[in-house]
């Protein structure tokens, strides 16, 4: 038998991918009861992770019971933990606010279910998997099931983001896989454990265009500017419940990736030149202006919030040149968990005042504040969160990415980060000043069930108290368990 | 030159032009075709490049068997989503992206 | 302009490609001796069936969830509608299509049993099923799916659903997919038996799910 520790690694695959499964036997439309308590348990098992791996337990767990090279092996160690954790106690809010939010006959609703269940089983696969052509099949789960997520509303606009989000991720994922398949060619394995000390040894030509293929594929999936095309029609058309799932989980699980390989078995490579870790940094600066800029100029609330995810997707490769510091690397974590709960919260924020509302042009909000104060209270408080502002946990993230740069010298660092918070600020304030207008016509508001309500206000609420549990975060970060 | 070498540099010129044709074809059964190149690509340096000594080695050939698999459900969707587009739109093209 | 660009850049990706296979050394590892050592364990004699189902069985269950999910994705953006049926086709082909179905469920068999000494397994099988499906269904002697109901719902689900409850009891030997030798080969056909079943209605349904939305624009 397995101990607790290995049990909640594998249930917390196991578990969304038998509900997702059930919930397709269910019937169309059903099985949101089931995914709900799965995740709840899901949950559990996050925590009960996070919590022996703080005690500086790393969760190892050898498939089949061969090791690598031969098997597959899953690692939990304090990264993939804080991962797990965020992912599972983002979704789970989400899979009740979804439930809530969709009218049970609606055709979007159809395959919900099934489609959550696999997402959530191929971002925790992906958190805990040390094996790059396995890590390659979690990609390809978490992508389609997103791409499947985003067409579920059947119009002719999300059908044409699905599209261009799919030609995206594919060829994102295809140079992953061209990076993988030289790889192996080169070593003849594709485990980190042992592909980590034969790169050291010795890196030929190919390998070096088998890292640039692997890490420019992840990029284009994460949207870093200027890959980011595909990006805002695809959350910004999604339904809510969609929009926050992409924005605040699918695209950090590339990033994830991303820092692994940088700081994993490709860390030879990426420290042969100084100069290289500006690149991402350049481009992450580049994201925090443009998408701000197109943020504060977005007519529409989703594609406002979208644009935010492209602006706040540069802060995580602001870090870069400041992995070697610990505090370099935790600043970048802590900004992906503070940007996921803030980022759900305003999706759910902006479905709530959709659905109340009618429609999503930020100009016809006036009033909304009257009708919605629980809501907009939410919106200011994920808004608090993406300015980074204290308490919010997006304030640690910030003060964490400052403390590093100035010890460094970094001064363009500096100025991007205080910059875009500002920034952040304009486009924020943007709405919530429109929202908070005095209108002397009665805006029309529909009801909308209290839990969507709820759900928001929980998310931001836990972007803005996870500033007082940074501290247990920093040391989570600090047990590193990829050799 | 072994067997094993020309299917990998084979595999390393169809990749990039099947890459190409992704991004630069506009009817869309044209950039599922080129997206179907690219997979070949990638699997043929999979299989071709770990068997540069003409000896089989199995673990790329069941890798290979699984990216099929995945590459058949991506080329499933791709198509369902192409026929609702042009079944909603009457188009086969992506429209222009809109800035709002 | 850009298609100068991205032309260039992909010439040169090929070069640069071609350049760096052709000075590559042997690789240092080589997992060739692991897999046949451990052969005789596997429950299968295919060394490539033994990688797919045993050593590497996680990343199978795992694509089988792939497919699945392309599935439901394909589902989820096709608007139920009422199930079409071609028109019949010529009564000689609608013959040779009803002869070459049952031999057609015979070479599935033999793929299913041959993938444990040779090449074959439940994918080709399932493959082989699934164009007996869509066969039949352009000869006119069989309708497009609609929404799927409950027993079709089963089918298609129960592959993924055997293989995760294989998966999830092995973990009493102490992992994730730990075959005991003894029952390793039993097992796996059990896998391999539901994921044939399951594949060819997966990737029938690829196709005939498809066929309800034809001819509804807009």
């Amino acid at each position: 038998m397995i101990d607790a520790q290995q049990a909640a690694l594998v249930g917390l695959i196991l578990l969304p991918l038998a509900s997702g499964a059930a919930a397709f036997l269910l019937g169309p439309g059903r099985g949101a009861g089931l995914c709900i308590a799965s995740q709840a348990a899901a949950l559990f098992f996050a925590l009960q992770l996070a919590d022996s791996v703080l005690a500086g337990d790393i969760a190892r767990h050898r498939i089949g019971g061969w090791g690598a090279p031969l098997g597959i092996d899953l690692t939990a160690d304090g990264l993939a933990a804080a991962m797990l954790l965020l992912t599972q106690a983002v979704a789970l809010p989400l899979a009740l606010y979804a439930r809530a939010y969709f009218r049970p006959d609606s055709a979007e609703v159809r395959y919900f279910w099934p489609l959550f269940g696999l997402l959530l089983a191929g971002l925790n696969a992906l958190f805990v998997s040390t094996d790059l052509f396995n890590l390659y099949v979690t990609l390809e789960l978490v992508g389609l099931a997103a791409v499947g997520l985003v067409g579920i509303g059947g119009g002719a606009l999300q059908i044409a983001a699905a599209l261009r989000y799919l030609f995206a991720t594919l060829l994102g994922s295809g140079a992953y896989l061209l990076g993988v398949a030289l790889i192996y060619g080169a070593y003849g394995s594709v485990a980190v454990a042992s592909l980590t000390p034969l790169v050291a040894a010795e890196a030929p030509t190919l390998v070096g265009l088998a890292a640039g293929l692997m890490l420019l594929g992840l990029l284009l999936k994460t949207a870093l500017f200027p890959c980011h095309y595909w990006l805002p029609p695809a959350h910004g058309g999604a339904a809510a419940p969609v929009s926050a799932l992409l924005s605040a989980l699918v695209v950090k699980a590339s990033f994830y990736l991303i820092l692994r390989l940088w700081l994993g078995p490709l860390a030879p490579l990426t420290a042969s030149h100084p100069l290289l870790p500006w690149l991402p940094a350049l481009l992450g600066a580049g994201a925090i202006l443009w998408g701000s800029w197109q943020a504060i100029r977005a007519p529409r609330l989703k594609t406002m919030i979208a644009y935010s995810t492209v602006a706040q997707l540069g802060y995580l490769f602001l870090i870069f040149p400041l992995l070697g510091t610990p505090g370099g690397r935790a600043a970048g974590i802590l900004h992906a968990v503070a940007h996921g709960l803030a980022k759900a919260a305003m999706f759910t924020a902006a479905g709530v005042l959709i659905k109340a509302t009618g429609q999503d042009r930020i100009a016809a909000l006036a009033g909304a504040a009257q009708q919605l104060p629980l809501t907009l209270f939410a919106f200011g408080l994920a808004g608090v969160t993406l300015m980074g502002l204290p308490p919010s946990a997006g304030f640690l993230a910030k003060w964490q990415l400052l403390d590093a740069a100035l010890g460094q010298g970094y001064w363009g660092i500096v100025l991007i980060t205080l910059s875009g918070g500002l920034l952040a600020a304009v486009y924020v304030f943007r709405v919530l000043r429109q929202a908070f207008l005095l209108t002397s016509s009665k805006t029309t508001v529909a009801p909308v069930p209290r839990t969507l309500e709820w759900t928001a206000f929980g998310l931001a609420g836990a972007s803005l108290l996870l500033g007082l549990r940074g501290v247990e975060l920093v040391e989570l970060l600090a047990v590193w368990g990829w050799e | 030159m072994s067997t094993g070498l020309l299917f990998a540099l084979v595999g390393a010129a169809l990749f990039p032009l099947g890459a190409a044709g992704l991004l630069l074809q506009r009817h869309l059964l044209r950039r599922i075709l080129a997206f179907n190149l690219m997979g070949s690509g990638a699997f043929l340096v999979l299989v071709g490049l770990a068997q540069r000594q003409d000896v089989p080695d199995p673990v790329p050939q069941a890798m290979v068997l699984t990216g099929i698999v995945v590459a058949v459900a991506a080329t499933a969707l791709a198509l369902a989503l192409t026929r609702r587009l042009h079944a909603l739109t009457g188009r086969l093209e992506l429209p222009e992206a809109a800035h709002d | 302009m850009k298609r100068f660009g991205i032309g260039g850049a992909a010439l040169l990706l090929a070069l640069a490609l071609g350049y760096a296979m052709l000075e590559l050394g042997p690789a240092r590892l080589d997992l060739r001796p692991a897999v046949a050592a451990h052969l005789a364990d596997s429950g299968v004699r295919h060394p490539v069936t033994a990688v797919l189902l045993n050593y590497r069985g996680y990343d199978t269950l795992l694509e089988v969830a792939v497919l699945l999910l392309a599935l439901f994705a394909i589902l989820a953006v096709t608007p139920p509608g009422p199930a079409r049926r071609p028109a019949p086709a010529d009564p000689l082909l609608q013959m040779l299509a009803r002869l070459a179905v049952p031999l057609m469920l015979v070479a599935s068999f033999y793929l299913l049993w041959a993938g444990a000494f040779r090449p074959g397994g439940a994918f080709q099988a399932g493959a082989v099923l699934a164009a007996a499906l869509v066969l039949l269904h352009l000869t006119g002697q069989l309708p497009g799916w609609p929404t799927p109901g409950a027993l079709l719902r089963g089918g298609l689900a129960a592959g993924l659903l055997v293989f995760l409850g294989v998966a999830a009891a092995l973990l009493i030997e102490g992992s994730l997919l730990q075959y005991p030798p003894a029952w390793a080969g039993r097992l796996i056909l059990l896998i391999e038996f539901c994921l044939t079943g399951s594949l060819g209605l997966i990737l029938a349904g690829l196709f005939l799910f498809l066929c309800q939305a034809e001819g509804e624009r807009r």
